[in-house]
């Protein structure tokens, strides 16, 4: 009878093992959605601006002037240790030039490598795993146009078990999902959500987060403790945000606030970025900031 | 010790403590001076930023005024408003972060750019509303570029 149930035991240690393996296995993208589809570079540049990618990929000490050197090293703190930013130029070896229009969708949407690792959540693919398929394409298209660069991927600092590549994929199962939070009731409103919630990743740093690096969805864009661990990132929802909606405009556009002091810190480089968008961008995420419950 | 040695140290905090208070004293002053400064670009940029906005009519003669302000606060010497001992972790009330001091070349190539993007503004601002919008963003990025890099965030 012992022996029975030690066999039990280890039966159902293995067969939750090789679940817990499965479940816990890289995806891929559907390739269907993206084989018929035509990159436009031009439009990619505005995704690229949009996602906020030059605000991690440039080195840290890089200038703003001239198309983006994706080189990568800069360094982002967290509980779980220190990731860095890799080399997404187009480099064949160091880069990310010898990859595919699928290879760059895995990432984005499934959070997958090439060569079928789970990327660390630094990496907002749970942000992008809302940007459509030809936005990615779009992206592809921008990317391969820009300067290369010979610099090495610095290797990321994190801890055990945190370092075991495959538990991401339980925390992908418990925490990773493409449902939108904010509402589309206008088409305005439903661009700006999909302006934050698929490329701006502002949840990112705007909403809190649990023990397990989890977003709070339940507290959406209400703010959260600086990772840096200086100061708090405030809460944009109307219950906190006084500003008007041209207040806000004006916040992305220039970078001052409605006291006319001017955005600092991580802040000052994501209005770099959405300076760079189509006004009705800018207006639109505005509107949907102002729609939230 | 002897009486002598003990006045001589005696004599020697006090010119030192004296020192320290009088640097304080330059430090607490300068930050005021430089926060007044900042004060002033405000209440300029107000100006054109309330037109920029929409939230009042554009008035050319206004954002010219305005515009020339911010241009003139841009030249003024600012050489004692940075002094040592004045960044946040060694004063109060400010949040200029000692990097500022490290790289001081960095912040006068940051402090040039704004200039030229107030002179920038100063030509643009009478020559009608986008003119003037076109202005309001490199301006806010000039203002920006040195806030991002040695101001600490706000606690």
């Amino acid at each position: 009878m012992p022996g029975k149930i030690v066999t039990t035991v280890i039966g159902l240690a293995v067969a939750g093992g090789v679940a817990g393996w499965f479940i816990t296995a890289p995806q891929t993208v559907n390739a269907g959605l993206y084989s018929g589809l035509n990159g436009n570079a031009e439009h990619g540049k505005l995704v690229f601006d949009a996602a906020g990618c030059a605000s991690c990929h440039t080195a840290p000490d890089s200038k703003h002037d001239g198309p983006p050197v994706l080189s990568g090293g800069r360094a982002f703190a967290s509980d779980f240790g220190t990731f860095y930013a890799p080399n997404i130029s187009p480099d064949t070896t160091h880069g990310i030039g010898a990859w595919g229009l699928t290879d760059l969708a895995n990432a984005m949407i499934k959070g997958t490598s090439p060569d079928g690792q789970h990327y660390y959540p630094a990496f907002p693919y749970t942000t992008y795993t809302h940007a459509a398929p030809q936005d990615v394409t779009d992206l592809f298209a921008y990317m391969q146009t820009l300067p290369t660069d010979p610099t090495p991927s610095k290797a990321h600092d994190v801890s055990f078990p945190f370092n075991i590549r495959r538990s991401l994929g339980g925390w992908k199962v418990l925490f990773f999902s493409d449902d939108w939070i904010g509402p589309d009731t206008t088409d305005q409103i439903a661009r700006g959500r999909y302006l934050v919630e698929a490329l701006g990743h502002c949840a990112e740093c705007h909403t809190p987060r649990n023990a397990l690096g989890r977003l709070d969805k339940s507290r959406w864009l209400q703010g959260a403790p600086n990772p840096s661990g200086r100061g708090t990132i405030p809460d944009i929802t109307p219950a906190s945000l006084t500003w008007s909606q041209a207040d806000l405009v004006e916040y992305f556009t220039s970078g001052f606030t409605p006291d006319y002091d001017s955005a600092g810190g991580e802040m000052a480089d994501v209005v770099q970025n959405l300076s760079k968008l189509p006004k009705e961008d800018r207006q639109a995420i505005a509107a949907y900031l102002k729609a939230l419950p | 010790m002897t009486l002598r040695a003990f006045l001589t140290t005696l004599t020697l905090s006090a010119v030192a403590a004296t020192g320290a208070y009088a640097q304080d004293d330059a430090a607490k002053a300068a930050i005021k001076a430089r926060q007044a400064q900042m004060d002033l670009y405000a209440f300029n940029l107000g100006a054109l930023g309330a037109m920029a906005k929409g939230a009042v009519a554009y008035d050319a003669d206004a954002a010219s005024k305005a515009a020339g302000n911010l241009a003139m606060l841009t030249k003024l010497d600012q050489s004692r408003m940075w002094p040592e001992g004045s960044d946040d972790m060694s004063a109060d009330n400010t949040r200029a972060l000692p990097a500022m001091w490290e790289n001081m070349g960095d912040v006068m190539a940051k402090g040039g750019d704004l200039a030229k993007a107030a002179a920038a503004m100063e030509a643009a601002a009478g020559n009608g509303l986008e003119s003037l919008q076109a202005a309001m963003g490199p301006l806010g990025g000039a203002c920006g570029a040195c806030h991002k890099a040695y101001r600490a965030p706000e606690s």
